[in-house]
């Protein structure tokens, strides 16, 4: 039964896909019961695995060839029980207020249909029980990230980012299957519980990575391949070096950036870790890498997100630094903290995407925040679900965000050195985050109105299909923090040997540090942005070198541009005019002339006159006969 | 006295030379068409050479199907130099060159 999980959403697809030119505005017709469906189901499993039981389904044999043996199951336990929900969750309400974004768009069933799909390749994806079954998944989430991104495709920008998020992404699942490739070479198997035994034998092999070049240098094989799957984590979930799809993704139609680029596909990198956490915890130097790389993207996308200017993208960087936290807790063997703050961020997440496109229908499609300003009162709902998101996001008490937050600073806290060190950093990413959203919150929705005056009269609310999803997922944000998913979520986790060394010296001191870094970034953002509006251009102008780094993201985008992109364009270019044209497309051409010559030679022979024709039977003919009698 | 079966085997040849030569080398279809009987005519004379000279009567039983079958080509090559004439005005063999590309 918890098979239709996923296949519901894949029928709509289906449906859709095929008739969707018939269906049109009918579309959601389809594709909500079925999401809704999935939903009910996900509570069931849910309810059933809270017992502690898995449940595992086999549902067919994909090949068999030697001791390879690839099958299609589902396997859920309570780790990927949660993840269900949420998936379900923000794709149902995603899927109810796409009704309202999008109506009377053209593509409006292809729409549907995309997102169907998507959203069955996501519960795949959580619900393998094999790597090679999660990475054809995590391929098709990617496959559906690029035909949204690119789902107004007359647009050239959202070509372009499409097409950025696949190569982007293509970079780390490069990684992802060579690291495949390695596990099933080294552990004989692909399905999760046969690598994780195979692993604790062998979690001494090395592996002599010069040896194709006969030099020496030995890696652990369980090191590499935890570096090589991550690898497909970084470009998935928009870590740093590979972060910079994401906001570009942005062109999107806001629905999806809330759906894939906030609450499911990114997280599908922290997913990864959290599901191999056992194998992860056999390699300390992968775990090390793991926690600096997201305390690096914690840091870089917070940082970014101070200066940016389009409602869309502060949201985007926003995420990228909280699944820097997410990964840095699963790096820090926090894993249940990371998922916990997944979850919970999914939910204000989306909220706050779901916010934001709300402003921009009402605004014409205007992602400025320049040009916003005084919607509070025009746009009630929106304002106040989106205010729970940012206090969701930064940490105010007794939300969601407060105590997932809370409890990641906690467990990172109590991780060695190392956890210390990006404990403060991630403090001082939560007085960044909370600063950043609230400038959006007062810049978009207080102070004056710098709206443009053709529409500024006629603002309003939109329709009940995209407010309604709004309010259920601003009440989500504050009540999951009350379900104790940490707790529920810890026997997944638990590797038997070490006892969890929570709640150590400093708990208390980090909780009360993190809420408050929370409440300083909004006082603070409240006395820049509101109090005194003059500061951030003169803040701006004083530090101008951090100010034009951070609005220009750190210059990424441009190095990889001199540095990869254009030399690439610059070779691709050169083999296009001297090797395609002229040694390829030469030698083409050339067999084609001489065939032509030759046929030309040969045209001669046929003069047509029947009498030639007649010499020529009769001299073939002496010449067989002489052959014959000489013989 | 009986002739031996050598000279009609020349006669045969030069008879049939006549005709190759005629097929080759004439420019009137119907001189062609004549010839191409001759180089037909050449083969019967073998056939009947051999027939007496084997005693065996299934030589001279093949000949009578070959003049039917000549009688029969005949036809048709005499309708299609009809058509051909029609069609052109001339049975000059040079103005014909339609079995080309």
């Amino acid at each position: 039964m918890y098979a239709l999980i996923p296949l519901l959403p894949f029928a709509s697809f289906v449906v859709l896909g095929l008739a969707g030119w018939r269906i049109k505005d009918r579309a959601h017709l389809v594709a909500v019961p079925a999401v809704a469906l999935s939903w009910v189901l996900s509570v069931f499993a849910f309810v059933d695995v809270a017992s502690g039981s898995v449940i595992s389904v086999s549902l067919y044999t994909w090949l068999t060839s030697g001791s390879l043996d690839i099958h299609i199951g589902l396997s859920i336990d309570r780790l990927t029980a949660v993840m269900l929900l949420l998936v379900t969750t923000v794709s149902g309400l995603v899927h109810v207020y796409t009704i309202g974004y999008m109506h009377g768009e053209p593509g409006y069933a292809r729409f549907f249909s995309y997102i169907a799909l998507f959203t069955f390749s996501m519960l795949m994806l959580v619900l393998a029980d094999n790597l090679l079954q999660l990475f054809v998944f995590w391929e098709a989430v990617g496959l559906c990230s690029y035909l949204l991104i690119g789902h107004w495709y007359e647009r050239p920008s959202a070509c372009a980012a499409a097409t950025k998020a696949f190569i982007v992404n293509r970079v780390g699942d490069f990684g992802f299957l060579l690291g495949l490739f390695l596990a099933w070479t080294s552990f004989g198997s692909l399905t999760y519980l046969e690598i994780f035994a195979q692993a604790h034998q062998s979690v001494n092999a090395t592996l002599n990575l010069f040896a194709p070049v006969g030099g020496h240098w030995d890696v652990s094989v369980v090191t590499l391949v935890c570096l090589l799957l991550f690898m497909g984590a970084v470009g998935k979930s928009a870590q740093v070096p590979l972060h910079v799809w994401l906001p570009d993704a942005m062109e999107g139609p806001t629905p999806i950036s809330a759906l894939i680029h906030a609450a499911t596909m990114v997280t599908a990198g922290v997913f990864l870790v959290a599901r191999l956490a056992p194998l992860y915890n056999l390699s300390p130097t992968a775990m090390t890498v793991v926690a600096i790389t997201g305390g690096l993207t914690m840091v870089l996308g917070a940082t970014i997100a101070l200066t940016q200017t389009d409602i869309k993208r502060v949201v985007a960087y926003s995420t990228v630094s909280q699944l820097g936290y997410m990964i840095m807790a699963c790096g820090l063997g926090a894993y249940a903290a990371g998922i916990y703050h997944l979850l919970t961020h999914g939910a204000f997440k989306a909220l706050l995407f779901l916010g934001c496109g709300s402003v921009i229908i009402a605004l014409h499609h205007e992602q400025d925040m320049r040009h916003m300003g005084g919607l509070k009162d025009k746009m009630p709902v929106t304002y106040w679900t989106f205010v729970i998101g940012s206090l969701a996001l930064s940490g105010f008490p007794l939300t969601a965000g407060f105590f997932s937050k809370d409890d990641l600073l906690v467990s990172t806290w109590s991780a060695g050195p190392l956890g210390e060190i990006l404990t403060i950093l991630g403090l001082l990413t939560a007085l960044m985050t909370a600063f950043y959203s609230f400038r959006l919150v007062f810049v978009t929705f207080w102070g004056p109105s710098h709206l443009d005056p053709h529409y500024a009269g006629h603002v309003c609310e939109p329709a009940k299909t995209m407010t309604v999803p709004l309010m259920v997922l601003a009440v989500l944000s504050i009540i999951t923090g009350y379900f104790g998913i940490p707790g529920f979520l810890e026997p997944v986790f638990a590797t038997g040997t070490e006892s969890s060394p929570h709640h150590g010296g400093g708990t208390v001191g980090i909780m009360i540090l993190a809420t408050s870094m929370g409440l300083l970034g909004i006082a603070g953002a409240y006395y820049v942005y509101v109090i005194k509006p003059g500061i951030p251009d003169q803040l701006a102008r004083q530090w101008k070198a951090l100010y034009q780094g951070s609005l220009h993201k750190w210059y990424v985008d441009e190095a990889y541009d001199h540095t990869i992109v254009r030399p690439m364009f610059f070779v691709a270019d050169e083999l296009w005019k001297k090797v395609d044209v002229a040694v390829i497309d030469g030698t083409v051409n050339g067999v084609a002339h001489a065939i032509a010559w030759s046929g030309w030679l040969l045209r001669l022979v046929q003069s047509g006159q029947i009498q030639h024709y007649a010499l020529g039977m009769a001299l073939g003919a002496v010449v067989f006969l002489t052959i014959l009698l000489i013989i | 006295m009986t002739v031996p079966v050598s000279y009609y085997l020349a006669l045969s040849a030069v008879v049939f030379l006549t005709g190759l030569v005629g097929v080759l080398i004439r420019r009137n279809i119907i001189i062609i068409l004549l010839s191409v009987e001759l180089m037909l005519n050449a083969t019967n004379i073998n056939f009947v050479a051999f027939s007496q000279y084997l005693h065996n009567v299934a030589g001279q039983v093949f000949v009578f199907f070959a003049l039917t079958v000549a009688a029969a080509e005949v036809a048709v090559g005499l309708a299609i130099i009809i058509a051909l004439y029609r069609a052109k005005s001339t049975i000059n063999v040079d103005e014909f060159s339609l079995l080309k590309w």
